[in-house]
């Protein structure tokens, strides 16, 4: 039966084309333009470590003074060095690291090769092991490294493929502002996306090129990039002692019952800091998870959502439009239908015909509108935004390109196939 | 012609008089919307930055090697190195004039604070303090930009001095932007004090210039030209320097810096990011911003195209179906004329409903924007606009049926049954 309404279909559709080309590209651009921009939300708003971004957690604190205190104030972003350090060597999660983000001169021993900047991540050594990081030749470097500020850094595959060509550069040197640094470890390709572990370099950025102990970092005094957020004497030359918060501090711990754990310990430390007179401000803590933080910070760019909802409005006055076309060319086949109604086709089987034929147009439209949502995204990568390398269509999101345009399409045909079922088969027998 | 035959008519077919009717309010109440979007955009992209900005460009450099801010002696080093540069990019052919400068408008890396017409304010509460962007820079700042100066006078080199890049001393002098003069002193800022981030120290204002605007291109036209200038060059691991060239030598001068820093001190990264035309500057700034007016205006038009078609197929569907009434129209006497104009009214008093409800869903739908995203009241210009261009729109996509219609011969009636 339904291979024969299939026929039926087709044989309507090609015959008024104008019309059935006009529903077509309707369908196309509605749902064209509606999938290329959930595709770049979908993307955006995406889970940058599945599977363990829920057992990341960000503990926020307030080490503020009491100037412009308000209760309802939101704990600072980030944390201070102290406060940092002292979460780092209490040890009380799984793997905690503390970090920020800097650009360095590199100066390659390959003279073809100028001097340039790379961005930098200056960090601790659980960062690796915690966010299960790729590693395509050696290794990360370990907590000793960190306490001595040794001069040791991991290269992204990117950067290795740059200054030596692509192989195992582990044990070599590497000149980092002048100073000899040991190379240890080569990542394998790895960018996670939205950039959640630190959203003050952009949050879709790349992954950084180096990453090098952020207490050597320090001490060598490399350039800091990100928000540096100060109070009272503020900054200062020592970033150690400075009462600004301009780190971020990751922590991995693996059950409920482990986070309630640490969100009481970090309330302990904040009470304890109040009663050394360290803090001021009442204890605030906060310990959001990846997903948690990514949301408080809002990093999916608000026009990227105004383009989403400008697309669905689109696609609304498409259906619209090929509601309106369909009821149509229902009905002006009301001749044809009343023959069949006479003849003994059912109600049902008249309505199981109509919605077939909506069925093919949405099928049509449906492959147009893929056309048009690759060529769209073919468009957003080319824009100069930092997240627009990474618009690509899934296979999830392919088939929910077919599946919303059958759908949109069965339902716009709902009710000029109810509307033409409905007309008694008598009155048009006569009328013919 | 009364219009009660043609309000039977309609009544007939709700159906589809329903869905051109909404089909017309949808696409008024889009279109309004992302016109205004695109009109706000536009308007922010053609804000003005206060800088000459032909035939200028600007240099980020980062020392290798360079002396430490905290190490003895460190800041003069720096400053020295500074000083080198700035006379060696002063002795580049067709170079007029070069400044040190810590940021530039639209270059989205700024130093904010907050300045007040008293001291120790940072509550932000009335009207006198608000919030800044500082530029640190000397003499030729104003020169090397373009900046216009309309009350008090200039920096002169004595006034300039240099500190460190994480010395938060306070400067004796500054000058401000006339939009930031009058926020602060409506009867005029020369010779007044100002106070810093909350501070006590008095900071004389010697001078306003015309109009800067601050380094974020985002910010609404209430901070986006809030700049006070500094005479003061900083000095850290890195420097900026903006440099103005005669006409038409843009790009020879920016080819030929680069060779001149490095014969000063090699010991730098210069890359190709490091050289800059500000015309660059302001493109990166906007790229976004125009993207998406382009971006709406596209959806618009393609919008307004399947409005207008789906009018022709559903009218062109309408008369088909009337063919054998129409003839019968004419042969009682209707002129062509008459059957053209029972279309077109037909289509004004579906279109005429539509944008009513059309402009209760473009206001409904730019209250729910504002109250989403950053967006202001839609002006009612937009919307009469709109409303006028749907019914235009109505009328020309109903032309071409209506006009099939009215050429339906008389003879009609008699055949066919």
């Amino acid at each position: 039966m339904f291979a024969y309404y299939l026929d039926l279909a087709l044989r309507s559709l090609r015959r008024n084309k104008a019309l059935t080309a006009l529903m077509v590209l309707a369908i196309a651009l509605g749902i064209g333009a509606s999938m290329t921009t959930l595709t770049v939300l979908h993307v955006l708003s995406g889970d940058p470590l599945p599977g363990r971004s829920g057992s990341l957690y960000y503990p926020q604190m307030d080490p503020r003074d009491m100037d412009g205190y308000k209760p309802q104030d939101d704990p600072p972003e980030q944390v201070t060095w102290i406060d940092g350090m002292a979460l780092l060597h209490a040890k009380r999660a799984r793997y905690q690291a503390l970090m920020t983000g800097g650009a360095v001169p590199i100066q390659p021993a390959n003279s073809a090769i100028d001097p340039f900047f790379e961005d930098a991540r200056y960090t601790s050594a659980d960062f690796f092991p915690m966010f299960d990081v790729p590693f395509l030749f050696g290794h990360g470097w370990n907590a000793a490294d960190d306490g001595a500020s040794a001069h040791v850094v991991v290269l992204s595959r990117k950067l290795n493929d740059k200054l030596f060509g692509g192989k195992d550069s582990t044990g070599q040197m590497l000149r980092v502002d002048d100073m000899a640094f040991r190379i240890v470890g080569v990542l394998d390709s790895w960018r996670p996306t939205p950039h959640f572990y630190d959203l003050y370099t952009g949050s879709y950025s790349s992954e950084e090129g180096v990453f090098v102990p952020l207490t050597t970092a320090t001490d060598m005094k490399f350039t800091h990039n990100g928000s540096n957020d100060c109070w009272g004497k503020g900054q200062s030359d020592n970033m150690k002692t400075a009462t600004c918060t301009w780190l971020q501090l990751w922590v991995q711990l693996d059950t409920p019952a482990e986070a309630a754990a640490y969100r009481k310990f970090l309330l302990n430390y904040s009470s304890e800091q109040k009663a050394l007179g360290r803090f001021q401000r009442p204890p605030n803590v906060r310990l959001p998870d990846v997903m948690g933080w990514l949301d408080y910070n809002k990093v999916v760019p608000s026009d990227v959502h105004l383009q989403v909802w400008l697309a669905f409005g689109f696609l609304l006055v498409c259906l619209v439009n090929t509601v309106g076309l369909m009821l149509a060319k229902f009905l002006r086949r009301s001749g044809e239908l009343g023959i069949r109604r006479a003849l003994g086709a059912s109600r049902r089987s008249l309505f199981a015909q109509l919605l077939t034929e909506a069925g093919v147009v949405g099928l049509v439209g449906g492959s147009g509108g893929l056309l048009l949502a690759l060529l769209g995204l073919w468009l957003v990568r080319r824009q100069p935004s930092d997240y627009a390398a990474l618009a690509y269509l899934d296979l999830p999101m392919l088939l929910a390109t077919f599946a919303a345009a059958v759908v949109a399409t069965l339902l716009a045909g709902l009710l000029p196939a109810w509307r033409a079922c409905l007309i008694p088969p008598a009155l048009q027998l006569k009328s013919n | 012609m009364t219009l009660h035959p043609i309000l039977a008519a309609l009544r007939k077919h709700k159906a589809g008089v329903v869905l051109i009717a909404m089909q017309i309010a949808l696409t008024l109440a889009i279109v309004c919307n992302a016109v205004f979007i695109i009109g706000q955009r536009i308007e922010r992209v053609n804000r003005p930055t206060g800088l000459d900005e032909s035939n200028l460009f600007l240099i980020t450099q980062q020392w290798v090697d360079a002396p430490g801010e905290d190490t003895p002696g460190g800041v003069d080093k720096l400053d020295a190195m500074q000083l080198e540069d700035l006379a060696a990019l002063r002795q580049v052919p067709d170079v007029v004039s070069v400044a040190p400068i810590n940021s530039m408008p639209l270059l989205d890396s700024s130093w904010n604070g907050a300045i007040a017409s008293k001291p120790g304010d940072t509550q932000f509460r009335g009207k006198s303090v608000t919030r800044t962007t500082y530029y640190f820079s000397d003499d030729q700042m104003l020169p090397t930009l373009g900046v216009r100066l309309v009350a008090g006078r200039a920096f002169n080199a004595g006034d300039v001095g240099h500190q460190g890049f994480r010395d938060q001393r306070d400067p004796d002098i500054v000058i401000l932007t006339k939009a930031l003069a009058d926020k602060l002193f409506p009867n005029g800022a020369v010779g007044k004090a100002v106070y810093l981030n909350g501070g006590n120290k008095p900071v004389t204002v010697i001078g306003v210039v015309e109009r800067m605007q601050v380094p974020y291109a985002g910010g609404g036209d209430e901070v986006a030209w809030n700049s006070t200038l500094i005479p003061t060059r900083l000095n850290a691991n890195f420097a900026r320097y903006a440099v103005r060239t005669k006409p038409g030598r843009l790009d020879d001068v920016m080819r030929a810096v680069t060779p001149a820093l490095y014969k000063v001190n090699p010991m730098r990264v210069l890359d190709d990011d490091s050289v800059r035309s500000f015309t660059e500057i302001r493109d990166k700034a906007y790229r976004a911003d125009l993207g998406m007016a382009i971006l709406m205006g596209v959806v618009c038009l393609i919008l307004l195209c399947v409005t207008a078609a789906g009018i022709v197929g559903l009218t062109s569907f309408w008369v088909g179906q009337r063919h054998r009434q129409i003839g019968v129209r004419r042969a009682l006497g209707a002129r062509k004329i008459d059957i053209l104009h029972y279309f077109q009214i037909e289509n004004l008093l579906i279109a005429g409903s539509g944008v009513v409800i059309g402009v209760l869903l473009a206001v409904g739908l730019n209250q729910w924007l504002m109250s989403h995203y950053e967006m202001t009241r839609i002006p009612i210009l937009y919307v009469l606009t709109g409303v006028l261009a749907m019914l235009a729109i109505g009328q020309a996509a109903v032309f071409v049926p209506a006009r099939r219609a009215s050429n339906v011969p008389p003879v009609v009636a008699t055949r066919a049954v």
